[in-house]
């Protein structure tokens, strides 16, 4: 089982290497990938710089082209698919099937995984692209329940990727497009949710008040610790009850799960989290690389380490983790 | 040249959980209502059963017989060995073309024959829109997000037939989960929900703490609160060459809805006059935000 861990920029990379990961998942400073965030990101020569960090201690890199070309500036990701090939990244993660084609066409080395922003939640739809452009991976979205993994794995000849720590997303990722009604940006268009430009803070006589754009998303009482609002994570109305409508700020973490991920035939565990920092980068990958080779030497005597769970919790969000949607009751 | 014949008008598949009799009663009407094509079907969740697979098909001939273009849309989310079933039925119905809204839909019907590329395939390119027709999409369904500006700059000197669908009318399917927002409202695990959903035939208001109508919880979808409403653009969309409008059904005025769409394509009534017979029938205003490139909530 692979361990693919995160890197924003090049210390990060080098974290995840040092630590332990196989493979670590970059992006380019655009909107061609899904953390484009001000100041993240790698240029040219800090990429390069990765890559031959990496490869020297034999792992890989991959590059993130994971949003969705836009109609006027399509080019810009054709460029980084042909940057990518050129600079010897080993594989890129796409979501969007005009530019798997276009890869697979002009680039027929270049590996491709199908991204989680691609939303193939069932065998059919990853063997439709693996029989259309070779992908070699997958990345599930993180919706589908144990049980279904194993349906999924059972029927494709695509390795299988699964999310195993990190932010949870709740709708189905690249089927999302709440933070673009409130503030015109999504992941899918814009290569993020809920986009800091957008968020303002109001405080307030009793409470402190988060909005993106126009739209309240949460209000903290003196005693609450103020989060950031990602628009599913806010408190809202239904009748007369406020709540988490959609869900709690939480992470997902399923390092309980790891025996049973590994017999059902996940090849790689992605560790979600390109926008943090290098040590939040260290300590996770430090984590799931000892519990993977803990797995690995004997999964029937696999405990999940206290002093594991008790570093996890530090840098979840909200300092509280879930099994999500592997576990049905989730749901 | 943009072509300058009204655009036809697209029955969308019912995205709510109504009880049989009237979604039967629904149905009847559309038949006498100017629209061309009616999509039948469940696209939201696998576990509703009021209308069955069959129940369906049965619609769709009647429907067929009263001269509609019957499309049969598959589920937007496709997880678990159940869904495939039904997917499969779906897309080997042999009667009704099929609106592909998952991969592994395409993955059954590409190769085989004429299909309806989804707006839920995410066709936010030519490079990816143009892929689907290469494998039988005869018609698509440009994704909520893309407005104006982005459609038309698709099928700028696009020499290729394929016809072009936007969605013109109803609240906005924004988001689709594996978790079930109505049995979350009622402490309910969606294995035993109940199938709550039943009882709110347009979604559950969802507000913000200072009480602004935001979203519309709807079973596994979550929808816009505000309606989305393009008929004061009929002429814009004219223009670019758009082929058909997509009306949502809602719980009220539905066929009123379409009825003034059509007077506005056909030249008898202004898109702002339509608009403003409509307000009734949008109890938390209209948005057309994402049309012209802006937030989607915004009406311009």
């Amino acid at each position: 089982m692979k361990l693919v861990c995160p890197a924003g920029n090049y210390p990060s990379l080098v974290a995840a290497v040092d630590n332990g990961a196989d493979d670590v998942y970059t992006g380019i400073r655009d909107e061609t990938n899904a953390r484009n965030f001000a100041g993240l990101n790698f240029d040219e020569k800090s990429i390069r710089d990765g890559i031959r960090y990496a490869h020297t201690h034999g792992r890989r890199v991959l590059l993130a082209l994971n949003t969705y070309p836009q109609p006027a500036t399509t080019a810009k990701w054709l460029r980084a698919v042909d940057f990518a090939a050129d600079i010897g990244i080993d594989a890129i993660i796409v979501a969007d099937v005009g530019l798997m084609e276009y890869a697979a066409t002009r680039h027929p080395q270049l590996k491709l995984h199908l991204s989680v922003q691609g939303s193939a939640t069932n065998h059919e739809a990853i063997n439709f692209v693996h029989r259309n452009f070779g992908i070699s991976r997958a990345v599930l979205p993180r919706v589908l329940s144990v049980q279904q993994i194993a349906q999924v794995i059972a029927q494709t000849p695509v390795e299988i990727e699964a999310f195993g720590f990190g932010s949870l997303s709740i709708m189905v990722e690249g089927r999302c497009a709440l933070s673009s009604y409130a503030t015109g940006e999504s992941p899918n268009t814009h290569g993020g949710c809920s986009p800091a430009k957008s968020v303002r803070w109001e405080q307030k006589a009793n409470s402190l008040d988060s909005r993106l754009g126009a739209v309240l998303i949460d209000r903290f009482g003196q005693d609450e610790r103020p989060g950031y609002p990602t628009l599913c994570r806010g408190r809202f109305k239904v009748n007369n009850d406020i709540y988490y409508a959609f869900e709690e700020p939480t992470s997902l973490n399923t390092l309980e799960l790891l025996p049973k991920l590994a017999g059902l035939g996940v090849r790689a565990i992605k560790i979600e989290g390109r926008q943090r920092s290098p040590a939040y980068v260290a300590l996770v990958t430090k984590v799931w690389r000892d519990a993977i080779d803990a797995c690995s030497r004997d999964p029937g005597q696999y405990t999940v380490g206290a002093h594991w769970q008790a570093a996890l919790a530090r840098v979840a969000e909200g300092h509280q983790c879930t099994l999500g949607a592997y576990h049905r009751q989730w749901k | 040249m943009p072509d300058i014949t009204r655009p036809r008008l697209t029955l969308g598949p019912l995205l709510y959980y109504w009880p049989r009799d009237r979604v039967h009663e629904f149905y009847e009407q559309a038949a006498d209502s100017p629209v061309d094509t009616v999509h039948l079907g469940e696209a939201v969740c696998g576990k509703r059963h009021e209308v069955r697979f069959e129940d369906w098909l049965a619609i769709g001939r009647k429907l067929a017989d009263s001269g509609k273009e019957v499309v049969l849309s598959t589920c937007e989310l496709i997880e678990s060995e159940a869904d495939l079933r039904v997917m499969r039925r779906v897309t080997g119905n042999g009667l009704f073309m099929v609106e592909a809204n998952d991969l592994g839909a395409v993955n059954l019907l590409a190769g085989k024959g004429d299909f309806v590329a989804g707006p839920y395939l995410n066709m936010y390119s030519r490079l990816s829109m143009d892929f689907y027709r290469r494998q039988g999409a005869v018609r698509w369904v440009a994704p909520i997000e893309l407005g104006a500006v982005g459609i038309g700059e698709i099928l700028r000197d696009y020499a290729e037939e394929i016809e072009t669908e936007v969605f013109a009318y109803g609240r906005i399917p924004l988001a689709i989960s594996a978790r079930c927002f109505t049995a979350r409202y009622n402490n309910e695990s969606k294995d035993e929900c109940g199938f709550r959903c039943i009882e709110h035939a347009d979604g559950m208001l969802l507000s913000t703490q200072d009480d602004q109508p935001f979203l519309t919880l709807n079973g596994l979808q979550t929808q816009s609160a505000q309606v989305h409403n393009l008929a004061d653009s009929i002429e814009q969309l004219r223009a670019l060459g758009i082929d058909r409008l997509r009306i949502s059904p809602q719980s009220a005025g539905t066929f009123d809805v379409i009825r003034l769409f059509d007077e506005v394509a056909a030249g008898a009534l202004a898109g702002d006059e339509a608009l403003k017979r409509m307000q009734q029938w949008a109890p938390y205003g209209h948005c057309n935000g994402y049309w012209h490139g802006r937030p989607g909530l915004e009406m311009h």
